[in-house]
């Protein structure tokens, strides 16, 4: 028995705090077990994949002629808000799977080994970005396709997308919360729904702020949403950097903040 | 009985593996553990043996910094598991009552993480699986999903990753429940090896048998309470090699039986509910002959007799005054009454 061959108590350094570099390495771990099972099971990958896709396809033809006169100048104003939208829902899925994944007989080990206890938590969110960044792929892609042809140019393109990518990050957070509170992964959805449904329609992600009634107007301009919409659109039409994209990161910035501290808290005490 | 019950009291020397000191906890208003006290000696095999709901789980969970007790304390190699909590991390293993292992990937792939999480290189933590795998006899199925592997190899791959860190204290949480004979055989043997490399093993069991193979000392917990502490051979003293279960055809003689009993076999009997039914610990079969040689001078018609191995059952019958599956609220004070009716 030689592997198990035990290592005793006074042959060990023990140490009752978890190092930062320790907590970084293993949150690194934790996202590529991640990864690996979004390569063991990809079906859990067809949200991010059909989405996009079906979205961009639906809300273009349905909404192109209205809104903008047709498909080739609404492109430019849906393709942005449908980025935003689709990548943003995506983060539910980090909800949702940290509550099934919690259930789990696993994570008892991973309760019981000498971890940085923020780990799993970390390792899912970081795992997730793989998610959006599939999503924002696929939804430039299709745009493409349909003859979108961004004049910010690739960088740009490329810029918001990681932006999109880092602000869904941020709000995962949230959906990370609902997660560890919920009792059951069909509650976390339905929370999430609930709350990023009226998020992500209110505002200037399908249509012009300017054309809807006035008193819907001032919730879709304080919206953090439409900031979020509005600053990939100036990246990707016009390659400019304005006032939304600081909004944007600092609104993230803002959830990270409240969000991460109180899930963590919360995770800490049911685990 | 009384003298089983008795332990040694608080022993200052380091090779305590683990001290528990009335250990509580409660889910809402049921008090799972109710003032759980432990000792386990480092290098020793130690068998918490209780039926259905006891509290096992609960025990270990706390032991194993998995659950916060809500009074009393526990130490592990004398760090304490509420405040030194990463620290007794570092010195367990936990094999728990469900696989805790990653149903969506492989075996290697389980034991990679876990080892790269206990800061193992990338080399160092494949060689490491491919070791255990090995050891524990899993190699061919190494990469296949685990959906497709059965209780037996779960349950091994389940110790494998305990085992990754060497720990000096592993916890068992019902090892072979569900096991069949031969796959439990090769778990004993599995916890017998790791105990002769220095370890030291607390398990849960339900089986009496188990405990007798395996633990050097046994905790019997009841309710969430410890009801007899001893080596195996204070508790089957206790309990007497065998027990003989006698039914009488004439309730009105129970008295009378009983008392035949208790003076041919020099024990105490307990009446179960069942009307009529005489249970008693038997150091030794033979003065069997002398019990229905004795019964029938008295006149008393036996309609049953028979002479059993103890079962756990019997332990706390014995231990307890009542059987596992009587209510937990009514049976202590039931027993009672049922003496003084009878004495
Ligand atoms: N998370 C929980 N929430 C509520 N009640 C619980 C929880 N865990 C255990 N219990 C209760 O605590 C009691 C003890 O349970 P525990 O699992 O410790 O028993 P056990 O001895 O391990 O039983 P078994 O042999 O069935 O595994 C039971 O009544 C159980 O219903
Ligand atoms: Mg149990």
């Amino acid at each position: 028995m030689k592997s198990s061959y035990i290592k005793h108590v006074a042959e060990r350094q023990l140490r009752n705090k978890t190092s930062f570099s320790q907590s970084v390495s293993n949150s690194l771990t934790m996202a590529y077990r991640g990864l690996l099972k979004i390569r063991r099971t990809p079906e859990q990958l067809f949200d991010v994949t059909l989405q996009p896709i079906i979205f961009t396809l639906m809300f273009t033809y349905i909404f192109g002629g209205a809104i903008s006169g047709n498909v080739q100048n609404y492109l430019p104003v849906i393709i942005p808000g449908i980025l935003v939208q689709t990548v943003i829902t995506t983060s539910i899925v980090t909800g949702v799977q940290l509550r099934e994944d919690m259930d789990k007989g696993v994570f008892d080990r991973f309760k019981s080994l000498p971890i940085a206890r923020i780990a799993p938590l970390a390792g899912a969110l970081l795992a997730d970005t793989i998610r959006y960044t599939i999503a924002a792929v696929l939804t430039f892609t299709m745009g493409y396709i349909m003859g979108y042809r961004p004049d910010g140019g690739l960088g740009h393109v490329a810029i918001a997308a990681l932006l999109v990518i880092v602000c869904s990050w941020a709000i995962s957070w949230i959906f990370a919360f609902f997660g560890v509170i919920a009792r059951t992964a069909s509650s976390v959805q339905g929370i999430s729904m609930i709350v990023l449904f009226p998020l992500t329609f209110l505002s200037n992600a399908f249509v012009p702020a300017e054309t809807l009634p006035e008193w819907l107007q001032w919730f879709v301009k304080i919206n953090p949403i439409s900031h979020l919409v509005t600053a990939v659109r100036d990246l990707t039409n016009s390659g400019t950097v304005g006032w939304d994209l600081s909004l944007s990161l600092i609104g993230a910035a803002i959830i990270v903040a409240i969000f991460a501290p109180i899930t963590v808290r919360a995770y800490m005490r049911r685990t | 009985m009384s003298n089983v019950n008795r332990r040694e009291a608080n022993p200052n020397n380091g090779d305590w593996a683990v001290e528990a000191r009335g250990l509580v906890k409660t889910f809402g208003d049921n008090r799972a553990v109710d003032g759980v006290n432990l000792n386990v000696r480092a290098g020793t095999i130690y068998g918490v043996l209780g039926p259905n709901g006891a509290g096992k789980t609960t025990t270990i969970r706390m032991l194993a910094t998995l659950l916060r007790p809500d009074a009393g304390s526990a130490r592990i190699f004398g760090h304490d598991v509420v405040k030194e909590s990463q620290i007794v991390r570092q010195l367990i293993g936990v094999t728990g009552q469900y696989a805790s292992v990653d149903e969506s990937l492989s075996a290697t792939e389980n034991l990679v993480i876990f080892s790269r999480l206990l800061g193992l290189g990338r080399a160092e933590a494949r060689r490491k699986a491919a070791d255990l795998l090995e050891e524990f006899s899993l190699t061919e199925a190494a990469k296949r999903p685990l959906k497709n592997f059965s209780g037996g190899m779960r349950r091994r791959l389940d110790l494998a990753a305990s085992l990754i860190a060497q720990p000096p204290l592993i916890f068992l949480d019902e090892p072979t429940t569900g096991l069949d004979p031969r796959t439990r055989n090769q778990m004993w043997d599995t916890i017998r090896r790791l105990v002769k490399t220095g370890s030291t093993v607390l398990l849960t069991t339900q089986y009496l048998q188990e405990a007798d193979e395996l633990a050097d000392r046994i905790a019997v917990i009841d309710h969430g309470r410890v009801v007899a502490e001893g080596t195996v051979n204070e508790l089957k003293a206790s309990v007497g090699t065998s027990s003989l279960q006698l039914s009488i055809q004439n309730p009105m003689d129970i008295q009378v039986a009983r008392q035949t009993v208790e003076q041919v076999l020099k024990v105490q009997s307990t009446v179960s509910s069942e009307v009529g039914k005489i249970t008693a610990p038997m150091a030794d079969a033979d003065r069997v002959t002398d019990l229905l040689i004795a019964l029938r001078d008295a006149g008393i018609q036996l309609a049953e007799l028979s002479v059993q191995k103890p079962t756990l059952d019997e332990v706390f019958l014995t231990i307890t005054g009542h059987g596992v599956k009587e209510d937990a609220s009514k049976a202590s004070d039931e027993s009672d009454k049922v003496r003084e009716v009878i004495v």
